[in-house]
């Protein structure tokens, strides 16, 4: 019996031409797995789904007259979602729209660097390690602080800022930072590991033969790309697009260091003032389901759409 | 013969990918040799006293000090309840190892701000006060995920007949799985360990909203950000940059020598 | 050398009624500082049936996919029906290759695999066409099938129709049978002959299997170290090897060290460890000084002493060593005095068998031997072979 073979009988034999001492042996085998997974589901069941129902019941409190700032009592207030929907929709709406440019400029951007270090460097061990360590490199230094070392790079007193104004791409009191355009490119640029890592990971798998047999079958290297090369790494852009949008949907450190007051406001910074500015952990709560649900609805769309088990 | 710009266009584009990727970094690393005084927002002069007084400014190792001790606690929390959970999760029966999966899978597709609030929200109904312990609960829920799925793929990876061929050379289970399973999970142990460890160092939201009072790293330099990071701030950055691309070259060339061992042999 | 411009739209006029012919002139690729393919000159006629032979690293792989485009030549020039294609990529090539392995796209249906290739130069009723190459090699009923449920012999049959629905010029076969059983080797190797009989088509194949290449090719070309060593038919090249190397590495061979000692007019006497052997001149590399002269085992008669006839050329007298009987024959060592071990090939006519320790006379028709040059490596190839074989 071995500790990594699943019960044969869920795929091998039907019930009933099982010997008793198989089904003893599954058990068994069985018993096993829950044990071994028992510890780690309770504690995310303490730790995940229940304060996923904390934060639904939370989101129906309502506040009783005469009451201390943060003190409410539970019901079923579900007015707290219209009012909080009714005020901050456009900074819903502004979250999705910004993960979703990033996550398209993180995939124009990741790709072709996953492409080069997986399929152009095929057998260059060294140099694709190298490559590799610098895909991951950011990960080592704080997010933060590389999300403040670019707001001080595209600052109005920066070089970027300077060499645009001189080449005049820029108006001569035009800014980057405190801009949409600066929360988008710090969101692309933080979460571009996560998109370039699964497409590599399969193009890392890919079958170079398959592409010199598109071109051995009239396909220059553009329509092998697209007709070969790209549906078969599907299952690693849908992975890395999932992997950019939801965090960079929910993301506010980039508005909040990137942007400014007015016009860039993401969700995550609203929740995250209703919370602790405006202690109103109802409206807080309704926000972040709201937030949930919204991201769900779109992941399991976007599955169906572009579909794959390879998920996980 | 014929001179074409197709093959050079992927190798500039991606490195130039390349090249956006690491100005950051560099810049953090640049300023922190900088004779900053108290803000660190322009070059104002190379020095090395940052380096040598790393706790020069107020709270900076104090946060750090928070950070690495959460850190370490949730690594060996998320190492090995996540473990037990991707060796387990093989050997159960398909139906249940799909809900298992859902559960594994949903806090990687939820929004941080979405984890943090909703655990904020039980931490008060419950009336708990917020302090390293909820920080550590909150970090390894999510770390949890990411060391099953780390280490799945590597279980996954594994050949079941060796197990096999282990019982037949009269291994005990929990022999086979001490003398072959796990050494040959090991790295992919370390690496999810890592990675736990790394996930949990850096996170600023989760943290932020199950905290109270306690400042980490990232938390200390997020407040610090509005008035001015100190440069001794990019000292520790850097640092601990480096200590982990130490720790993933020397892994690499750990595992090409052994490679390289196996092959002469 | 020359260097020749690529144009691959210019007619060229003196050779456009060679058809399909396929010439490379003076191909070498290095890749960094080793040398796959030394200055290689080669003309494949149309409607035959090439086959590259050789070891692993021999080249020969390397020479097919610069004839696909899919590498390109450090300097030499190649030409398919006097239409020069050097620098030209793949997809601009009128050359269809079977790939080791297949390389079937696993996304596709098998219909669509087969289809790529005609969708891609657009042509009409793709789909039609399609359908009717997959008919030919009787795949007609899985075309909705992914390749991944298909057998291994089936893929092999898909790849095949893949290529040649495109009606190439010259169609690429790199080791296509090496990832199947022997029984469906051997079936498929008969039906990728009757399928080239029946549609004409040029075929080049690479492989390592000296059996495979003699059961299908019209003409084979035996490669080692990045050069042809000897090229012509099957038949040709077994009865009469030109090099040590062909000597060993297609079937096997005694190869015995001499010095040529008399020249009697249409052949020389050798004398190797004090027996007499004689070879034909031509069938000979060399007329004079060191040589050696080689004998395929199956050419050796084995008599009883008794038996032998008196001393004279052609006479070898030794002690069998070892036997293994097959069935069909059996095969002999035989340790002769002053040359070595020998092997022996003896069909199973219902004789006697001699056994290890029996003395035994070796005896052959001079017709039978082959000359060659005196500073071979007797055992150039052999090496090779064994492995090739493996």
């Amino acid at each position: 019996m071995s500790l990594l073979t699943a019960p044969r009988s869920a795929k091998a034999k039907p019930e009933e031409t099982r010997s008793a001492s198989e089904i003893r042996a599954d058990k068994r085998r069985g018993r096993v797995g829950y044990l071994l997974i028992l510890p780690g589901f309770i504690f995310m069941l303490l730790f995940f789904v229940l304060p996923v129902f904390s934060l639904l019941a939370t989101s129906l409190y309502t506040k009783p007259p005469g009451a201390d700032i943060g003190q409410f009592v539970p019901a079923l207030q579900f007015s707290n979602y219209a009012a909080v929907l009714g005020s901050y929709w456009p900074e819903l709406v502004r979250s999705f729209a910004f993960a979703l440019i990033a996550t398209v400029a993180a995939l124009a951007i990741g790709y072709p660097m996953a492409y080069l270090v997986a399929v152009r460097l095929r057998g260059r061990k060294l140099l694709q390690g190298i490559l590799l360590v610098l895909i991951i490199a950011p990960f080592f230094t704080s997010f933060i602080l590389r999300t403040q070392a670019w707001k001080q790079i595209l600052a109005d007193e920066g070089p970027v800022v300077a060499v645009l104004r001189a080449m005049a791409l820029l108006p001569e009191d035009g800014r980057l930072t405190a801009t949409a355009f600066a929360v988008v490119c710090g969101l692309t640029y933080n979460f571009l590991p996560f998109m370039t890592l699964p497409i590599y990971a399969n193009l890392e798998r890919l079958d170079t033969r398959l592409i010199e047999a598109g071109g051995d079958l009239y396909a220059n290297s553009f329509t092998t790309f697209r007709t070969v090369t790209l549906p078969l790494s599907m299952p690693g852009v849908i992975a890395g697009t999932l992997l950019t949008f939801i965090p960079a949907s929910g993301d506010y450190i980039n508005a909040a260091l990137l942007g400014n007051n007015q016009n860039t406001t993401m969700i995550g910074q609203v929740i995250d003032s209703r919370f602790f500015r405006v202690v109103d952990y109802p409206g807080a709560s309704a926000l972040s389901f709201v937030l949930m649900l919204a991201i769900l609805f779109l992941v399991i769309l976007y599955v169906r759409r572009f579909g794959t088990k390879e998920l996980l | 013969m014929r001179r074409r710009i197709g093959p050079w266009l992927v190798p500039a584009f991606g490195g130039l990918a390349f090249l956006f990727l690491l100005v950051p970094i560099a810049y953090v690393f640049a300023f922190s040799f900088n004779d900053a005084g108290r803000t660190n927002l322009s070059w104002r002069g190379f020095t090395l006293d940052n380096w040598r007084n790393p706790c020069g400014a107020p709270a900076v190792c104090e946060s750090l000090a928070n950070s690495l001790q959460i850190s370490s606690i949730v690594t060996v929390i998320a190492t090995i309840l996540g473990t037990a959970i991707a060796i387990g999760l093989v050997r159960l029966r398909f139906k249940f190892n799909a809900t298992a999966n859902m559960l594994i899978f949903l806090p990687l597709a939820t929004p941080e701000v979405v984890l943090g609030a909703s655990l904020l929200a039980q931490f008060l109904n419950i009336g708990v006060d917020l302090g390293v312990g909820t920080i550590i609960i909150a970090h390894s829920m999510f770390c949890i995920s990411f060391v099953v799925v780390a280490v799945k793929a590597r279980v996954a990876s594994l050949d079941p007949k060796l197990e096999e061929a282990a019982a037949d050379l009269y291994a005990s289970p929990i022999q086979a799985f001490w003398r072959v399973t796990f050494p040959l999970l090991l790295p992919g142990i370390v690496a999810a360990a890592l990675l736990a460890f790394a996930m949990s160092f850096d996170d600023f939201i989760i943290t932020n909203f199950n905290s109270g009072n306690v400042d980490t790293f990232p938390k200390f330099i997020y407040v610090a950000a509005t008035r001015g990071i100190p440069a001794q701030a990019n000292v520790i950055g850097s640092a601990m940059f480096i200590i982990a691309l130490l720790i993933v070259i020397g892994g690499q060339i750990l595992s090409n020598r052994r490679a390289k061992m196996l092959a002469a042999r | 050398m020359t260097m020749v411009q690529t144009k691959p739209e210019s007619p060229n006029t003196d050779a456009d009624d060679q058809g399909a012919d396929l010439r490379l002139a003076a191909i070498t690729k290095r890749f960094g500082g080793f040398l796959a393919v030394d200055n290689l000159d080669l003309e494949i006629p149309a409607a035959s049936f090439f086959a590259l032979l050789g070891p692993s690293g021999c080249g020969k792989t390397t020479t097919l996919r610069m004839i696909a485009g899919l590498e390109q030549p450090t300097s030499g020039s190649m030409s398919i029906g006097g239409k020069d294609i050097t620098g030209t990529s793949a997809h601009e090539r009128p050359v269809n290759t079977v790939f080791q392995n297949y390389a079937l796209f696993p996304h596709m249906s098998v219909l669509d695999n087969v289809a790529f290739g005609l969708k891609r130069r657009k042509i009409r009723d793709h789909q039609a066409k399609a359908k009717q190459a997959l008919e030919l090699v009787e795949l007609g009923h899985l075309s909705a099938r992914r390749p991944a449920q298909l057998s291994g012999g089936q893929q092999q049959r898909v790849a095949l129709a893949r290529a040649i629905v495109n009606e190439p010029a010259l169609l690429l076969l790199d080791e296509p049978l090496g990832a199947l059983d022997m029984k469906l080797r051997r079936q498929m190797q008969g039906e990728l002959k009757r399928i080239q009989t029946d549609i004409g088509l040029t075929f080049v194949h690479v492989t390592h299997d000296q059996e495979e290449a003699m059961t299908m090719a019209d003409t084979v070309a035996v490669m080692n170290q990045g050069q042809v060593e000897q090229l012509g038919a099957p038949r040709e090249l077994y009865e009469l090897p030109r090099t040590a190397f062909v000597a060993n590495f297609l079937g096997k061979s005694n190869l015995v060290a001499g010095e040529i000692i008399e020249d009697r007019g249409d052949a020389v006497v050798i004398s190797a460890g004090g027996n007499r052997l004689a070879v034909r001149k031509d069938r000979s590399t060399t007329h004079q000084g060191k040589a050696l002269i080689g004998i395929r085992p199956e050419k050796l008669r084995m008599m009883w002493p008794a038996d032998a006839p008196a001393d004279g050329s052609n006479i070898l007298r030794g002690r069998v060593l070892d036997s293994s009987f097959t069935g069909v024959s059996t095969e002999y060592l035989v340790e002769v005095a002053g040359i070595g071990p020998v092997g022996v090939f003896s069909q199973n006519h219902g004789q006697q068998l001699a056994a290890p320790g029996d003395d035994v006379v070796l005896t052959w028709d001079t017709a039978h031997a082959f000359g060659l040059d005196g500073d071979e490596d007797t055992q150039a190839g052999a090496r090779e072979a064994e492995a090739a074989a493996t």
